[in-house]
């Protein structure tokens, strides 16, 4: 019972490094990848701060041995990120076992669709990318870089708690014996798409995004791709693997309030949070850290908070946001710290919430400010999303 | 395991199929490159002054989803499961276009919001207070089967009894003439009754949304039962039907226990030749049943193939519009759905008559 389930490999590439191990060293140095907007020609290039990966497309394309201009923004992070992971799984032939892949996303392949908009009417340059809006075909861009064929390969768009929810139905799939391994997480470019959208919403801050803090402006965009792999014990004794942690506890649920905000208690939010814990089989004072969804809007953070209070009472774990290192990677938000949580385990540290100054007036919540080293078993992680999508899940050293 | 069953259905579609009493009775036919859905009364479902600002994705499953829910007899469900291709798409487009036009000046949020995938799913879940598991998947055309899958998946496990299940996608303008460049869409205009045999590359577009409640508990209202499920991401042409034989053999099947197969042929000459050396060899002596020139095709069309195979297990019926050869059987009992879309994303699913 509650046994959770192995996890062999993570890759990721954000606004703060292009592997996992940069991103640790980031993390550890307390450096943000928070910047002006440079590679998005924006009206709004003055008024918002964002987290972008520092390699253009070409450089991926390079990098990938990819033709020019054939992949949009999201396939290109998504590939790099899933290369590591299978590379740190000691994964050579895909194809050995059941093998799935569950990406998230919500922009998928915005970026080069708003590009050549009209253009696609002027000329036939650019029509490679007609076909490649839909989500679906990024995911399979991804599937066919790693060599995956014949498999159960989806897509799960559920706005900014997307990786949480892929990652959750990896592991489903691996406890009910329907895969003996899944690659789960997902990949999200910035676009002026989503630039403008969040803007229209009034909650992009036009500084460095401050979670949890009383005078806390919005959040900042970022783009990432990360990705886990989920291998069965069956594999994990078989070939003797390494764990680098588990998946033990997921919870999703809607918080049914309104469509793009939080409710003001956060009862989505507890909910997600109640489900992960009992699927855990732990209890709220067996968590180590909390890794915030704290996103710096004010809605947000006020309903987390609420939800954080209702479900660890009065014995509050050290909780931080990692945003200010890589801004709001959207559908990847929880694939980033799905890696940062698992980091965090690996190494008995708990990160930075930087940028926080002055408690917030409606509750005495204080994140961790600075680096700190504490033994680390249990990390419970938070991902919210529009359309009331609430989605929690559990990390531990042990299975 | 628990068993899972279709306890009922709703469709919005190219035909009337929002009258949730016909069976495809009164056919609307057509001559495009692409064809809308048949608008129903949307008053009986949404009050007005929210109909207007609402993406027509969001309104079409507000009938569908209210039908299979009263059908059913419920007013809640344990789970929320959509699959769309691209969810609410001419609001995408309309921001899009605004964005552009405007150099990114004027624009509001509402067009944005409703752009974002899960939209549908999460509007359903605040008008029904549904605050449980809520899920969006967008996978092309096994946006639908992902939904189906996932909730097979918790129904067995017993880790929700009802789940609403749906399909949506609608049809956008410059999603229409972009992938006619393409050849993805026709250039030249079918009708209905041509399109399957138009020895043309590309669809013709549709659009539509399909809603059913999934169960694991058998009642009155059930359609059918769930026996299996594939999701194939690509097959080699030669390998398809070999697969098909191991997906039966592993369901505890064989292609004679099959009293029909509903094909996802939708007329595009290129791809359409799968269908084909199935029709000739593997499926040569079982009913053949195709769909797609009623409902269009788009990303999330199987929902209609599946629809409809809920509609001849329950009723007996086999329209005469839908056969692709001469095998008849009275009262199918076990149905295969096979589709696939420009040689990708093959899904199969069996049900069973109960």
């Amino acid at each position: 019972m509650n046994q959770g389930v192995a996890i062999t490999g993570m890759g990721l590439i954000s606004a703060i490094g292009n592997n996992v191990a940069d991103n640790f060293a980031s993390l550890i140095s307390g450096k943000t990848g928070i910047s002006k907007v440079r590679r998005i020609k924006t009206v709004h290039e003055h008024e918002i701060m964002v987290g972008e990966v520092p390699l253009t497309n070409e450089e991926l394309e390079k990098l990938l041995g990819l033709p020019p201009d054939s992949h949009s923004r999201t396939p290109l992070l998504g590939i790099m990120a899933a290369n590591e992971a299978l590379s740190q799984a000691g994964i050579h032939n895909i194809s050995e076992y059941s093998t799935g892949l569950i990406s998230g996303t919500t922009v998928g392949g915005m970026d080069k669709s708003e590009q050549y908009f009209y253009d696609f009417y002027e000329s036939n340059v650019h029509w490679n990318h007609i076909n490649s809006l839909h989500a679906g075909d990024s995911t399979q861009k991804i599937a066919d870089a790693i060599g995956l064929s014949k498999s159960f390969v989806t897509t799960i768009s559920t706005a900014c708690s997307s990786a949480a929810n892929a990652i959750m139905l990896g592991a489903r799939m691996i406890k009910s014996g329907e895969l003996d391994r899944v690659i789960v997480g997902g990949s999200d470019s910035l676009s002026k798409f989503t630039i403008n959208g969040f803007k229209t919403l009034m909650i992009l801050s036009d500084t460095y995004n401050t979670p949890f803090d009383e005078n806390r402006k919005g959040l900042n965009l970022g783009e990432a791709a990360a990705f886990l792999v989920l291998e069965s014990d069956a594999i994990v004794s078989k070939e003797n693997k390494k764990v680098l942690a588990y998946v033990k506890g997921y919870g999703n649920a809607n918080d049914a309030y309104h469509q793009t905000a939080s409710s003001e208690n956060g009862d989505g939010a507890v909910l997600a949070m109640e489900k992960a814990l009992k699927v855990a089989g732990i209890t709220p004072d067996e968590v180590d850290y909390i890794n915030a969804h704290g996103t710096a809007t004010p809605n947000n953070d006020l309903s987390e908070g609420r939800a954080i209070l209702r479900v660890f009472k009065d014995k509050i774990p050290e909780f931080s946001s990692t945003k200010p290192f890589t801004g709001h990677t959207l559908a990847v938000a929880a694939g980033v710290e799905a890696v940062y949580s698992i980091l965090s385990i690996q190494n008995n540290v708990i990160y930075p919430n930087l940028n926080f100054k002055t408690p917030m007036t409606e509750f005495n919540l204080v994140p961790e400010t600075q680096l700190m080293n504490k033994e680390i078993k249990t990390v419970l992680s938070n991902s919210f999303g529009f359309g009331g999508n609430c989605s929690t899940l559990i990390f531990t050293k042990e299975a | 395991m628990k068993e899972v069953f279709v306890n009922s259905i709703g469709s919005v579609s190219v035909q009337k199929t929002f009258d949730t009493s016909g069976f495809l009775d009164d056919l609307v036919d057509y001559e495009g490159t692409s064809v809308k859905a048949v608008d129903p009364n949307y008053k009986d479902f949404i009050p007005p002054a929210a109909a207007r600002r609402m993406a027509k994705g969001i309104k079409m499953s507000a009938v569908s989803s209210q039908n299979a829910l009263k059908e059913a007899g419920l007013e809640n469900v344990d789970a929320i499961i959509v699959g769309t291709g691209l969810g609410c798409l001419g609001e995408s487009e309309k921001f899009v276009r605004d964005l552009l036009d405007n150099d990114e000046q004027y624009l509001t949020p509402t067009r944005f919001i409703q752009s974002s995938h899960n939209t549908v799913a999460g509007s359903i879940a605040l008008d029904m207070g549904c605050k449980g598991y809520n899920f969006t998947y967008v996978h092309s055309n096994i946006s639908f089967e992902s939904s189906l899958w996932d909730a097979k998946l918790q129904l067995q496990n017993n880790e929700a009894e009802n789940i609403l299940v749906g399909a949506v996608d609608e049809l956008v303008e410059h999603h229409v003439t972009t992938h006619q460049f393409i050849d993805h869409i026709k250039k030249e205009p079918v009708s209905m009754k041509q399109v399957l045999r138009s020895g043309t590359k590309g669809i013709v577009f549709g659009e539509g949304s399909h809603f059913f409640v999934m169960s694991n508990q058998k009642q009155a209202s059930t359609y059918s039962k769930l026996i299996g499920m594939g999701i194939y991401n690509t097959l080699a042409n030669s390998e398809v039907s070999h697969t098909i034989m191991a997906f039966l053999e592993k369901n505890g099947l064989c292609k004679e226990d099959l009293d029909g197969v509903i094909l996802g042929n939708n007329g595009d000459v290129d791809y359409d030749t799968i269908y084909h050396d199935l029709e000739t060899s593997i499926f040569k002596d079982i009913p053949q049943y195709v769909y797609k020139h009623l409902s269009g095709e788009y990303d999330t069309a199987s929902g209609f193939g599946f629809w409809m195979a809920n509609k001849i297990l329950k009723t007996g019926k086999v329209p005469e519009l839908i056969r692709w050869n001469d095998i008849k059987v009275t009262q199918p009992k076990r149905l295969l759905l096979y589709n696939q879309y420009r040689g990708k994303n093959h899904s199969l699913v069996v049900l069973e008559k109960c």
